[in-house]
């Protein structure tokens, strides 16, 4: 459990309409970690993180933040922990400054003496050092954004649990946000990053755990993850037919011909594909290239859930 | 479970430093804002028309009526104005008191966590993490000195509007008897303070307001509609068995303080009354705030 920055164990919550919002989740999110909670809108990242928070009581099941069980050890564990939960929520009619300052008088353990610096400090890391003193509801979404970064980066934190910081932005200022996310983990905070955008992980992150319908459907480092999706065998040659009908003979099933390129699923079992390059020049195939494609991580939880990962609302 | 390396050690008392800090930022965060101040100047126009129109009235300089004329409250000090400018003060509280000072009361108090909650700021307090029964005692304390700051506004704009169109001096008090103006101003402080303290309760009650709904607006208008409710009730004879318990029961016996002695026992049971209510729907509050799921 030390090891853990967070872990549940069949984690559950049922709203009172009955909705089954969570369903026995068991997370292992290891300290040191950039962690990927990724899941389609409405799988239940977001009340997952509020229970993580002790923001909401889970129905059963537990969850420890640190080491600690919350919502119990809220007071000691989250001055540790900097969160953006459903999107930024500043005050609007206050500066990007005064918001900072406001929160940060919020956390008791927080030092006042320190407290303007660390807000000035939070404000040039997220690049708001030039739109401190103007009001929040002057701000694009983005800039919403980096405000809420910067209230989770007003201390040292060991944990950060980011719900779908690039939410709303642009390509620009995804990559931004993103660039600042792996920093921060350089630093050594454990991050806990939830999205609903596959390629976002798989830039950002060491480990993902994969969400559908409330239930955890796996977790692990994202190597092992995209490495459980089956790569393809792809053949570029400009015999195609030929090639096609001798892999085909090998047992590539899930063959698919475009123009000079030959791709499919590799035979099952252990076999060599040095064994199919072999037989392709044996039978006077012309190779131009030969390759193992890796599985991506959509493959990987095409796989897993059966589903595609189309993202609604 | 392992104790971890999740200590914190601070200077003793600094937790309530914090908690200090805390209350200024709830302060700034209420007096800063346009509504806060809108309130603050519609509350400080009334005296000002009072008292325009009591010198329209007595425009040729004749008293309006002699000086410690019927018993009660606001009446009697309205008879007054024309007299000692500082008769202002007591008419414009008495005024205010039933309705437009709660109402103020009622959006501030109602707003307190539920807008809150609405904004989306709620959830980042409380993981910063501000504590629930903390951030709890500081908007209650931010509410009470909203209704300080709007009752020393009624008082400060009846005082400075009654001495620039009404003669000082002397004043008479409702026993009849003859105090200094100095002794008045005396007086107009404490009754302030007496009708600052007669809204501790509404207060206590709009809080618990505030910690029902996600809406701002809905607990404004909530907090608003259990006023107007009340005070409806309060002029029904038949609910005369009701009538002890309501929190405007002894609104008016801060003119007790205009009495030669002062008659302190209404006084006392308002403080009473208002401690019971601030009691009582503080453990309201705090027992529905303290396990609430914050879903917004
Ligand atoms: N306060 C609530 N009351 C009832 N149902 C809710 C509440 N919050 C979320 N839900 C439902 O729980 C499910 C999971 O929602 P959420 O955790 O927000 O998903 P995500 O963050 O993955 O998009 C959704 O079906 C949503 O409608
Ligand atoms: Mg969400």
């Amino acid at each position: 459990m030390d090891d853990a920055a967070v872990e549940t164990r069949g984690l559950t919550k049922r709203f009172r309409g009955g909705q089954l919002a969570v369903d026995h989740l068991d997370l292992a999110v290891p300290a040191g970690a950039v962690f990927g909670f990724l899941g389609p809108n409405g799988s239940g990242k977001t009340t997952t993180i509020r229970m993580l928070m002790g923001l909401i009581e889970p129905t059963s099941g537990t969850a420890h933040v640190l080491g600690r069980r919350m919502p119990r050890a809220a007071r000691t564990v989250l001055p540790h922990v900097g969160a953006l939960i459903e999107g930024p929520a500043p005050y609007g009619f206050r500066t990007g400054r005064d918001n900072l300052l406001r929160y940060d008088a919020a956390d008791p353990t927080a030092d006042p003496r320190t407290r303007a610096a660390r807000v000035d400090a939070a404000l040039e890391r997220v690049g708001l050092g030039a739109a401190a003193g103007k009001k929040a509801k002057a701000y694009s979404l983005g800039m919403k954004q980096r405000l809420g970064l910067a209230a989770a980066l007003l201390r040292p934190r060991r944990l950060l649990v980011l719900d779908e910081p690039t939410n709303g932005l642009d390509p620009q200022g995804m990559r931004e946000i993103r660039a600042l996310i792996r920093e921060l983990a350089q630093d050594g905070s454990t991050v806990f990053l939830s999205s609903h955008l596959l390629d976002e992980i798989e830039q950002v992150c060491t480990h993902a755990a994969v969400m559908a319908r409330g239930r955890l459907v796996v977790q692990g480092p994202v190597a092992e993850l995209a490495a459980r999706a089956q790569g393809r065998i792809a053949v570029t040659t400009p015999d195609p037919g030929d090639a096609a009908r001798v892999l085909k003979e090998y047992g590539v099933t899930d063959l698919t011909v475009a123009e000079d390129r030959v791709t499919g699923e590799p035979p099952p079992g252990d076999r060599d594909p040095a064994e199919l390059t072999a037989a392709l020049v044996h039978a006077g195939v012309r190779v131009r290239a030969f390759g193992l494609e890796r599985g991506t991580l959509e493959d990987a939880f095409v796989a897993l859930t059966g589903e595609g990962f189309d993202v609604t609302g | 479970m392992s104790q971890g390396d999740i200590t914190f050690a601070g200077p003793p008392g600094a937790r309530a430093a914090a908690t200090l800090g805390l209350l200024r930022s709830e302060l700034g965060l209420t007096f800063r804002r346009l509504r806060t101040l809108v309130l603050l100047g519609v509350l400080a126009a009334v005296p000002v028309l009072i008292g325009v129109v009591v010198r329209i009235e007595t425009g040729d300089g004749s008293p309006a009526g002699g000086p410690g004329a019927a018993g009660g409250g606001g009446p009697a000090f309205m008879a007054q104005i024309s007299n000692n400018g500082l008769f202002l003060v007591f008419t414009a509280l008495a005024a205010t008191l039933p309705f437009f000072l709660p109402l103020t009361v009622g959006v501030v108090a109602g707003d307190a966590v539920a807008g809150e909650a609405s904004a989306g700021t709620l959830r980042y307090l409380l993981v910063a993490p501000v504590g629930r029964t903390r951030l709890l005692l500081v908007k209650y304390a931010s509410t009470l000195a909203f209704c300080l700051a709007a009752t020393l506004t009624v008082a400060v704009s009846g005082l400075v509007t009654g001495a620039l169109l009404f003669p000082a001096g002397e004043l008479t008090t409702i026993s009849g008897t003859t105090i200094e103006y100095s002794e008045g101003l005396w007086r107009a402080l404490l009754i302030a303070l007496a009708v600052a303290a007669s809204l501790a309760g509404f207060a206590a009650l709009g809080l618990f307001v505030s910690t029902l709904t996600n809406s701002g607006i809905a607990a404004m208008a909530g907090a608003v509609g259990l006023l107007v409710t009340v005070q409806i009730l309060n002029t029904i004879p038949q609910l005369d068995a009701v009538h002890p318990y309501l929190f405007s029961y002894h609104w008016l016996s801060f003119a007790d303080l205009m009495r030669e002695p002062v008659l302190w026992d209404n006084l006392y049971a308002n403080l009473r009354l208002q401690g019971f209510y601030a009691l009582l729907f503080g453990s309201a509050a705090w027992a529905r705030f303290a396990g609430r799921d914050i879903s917004a």
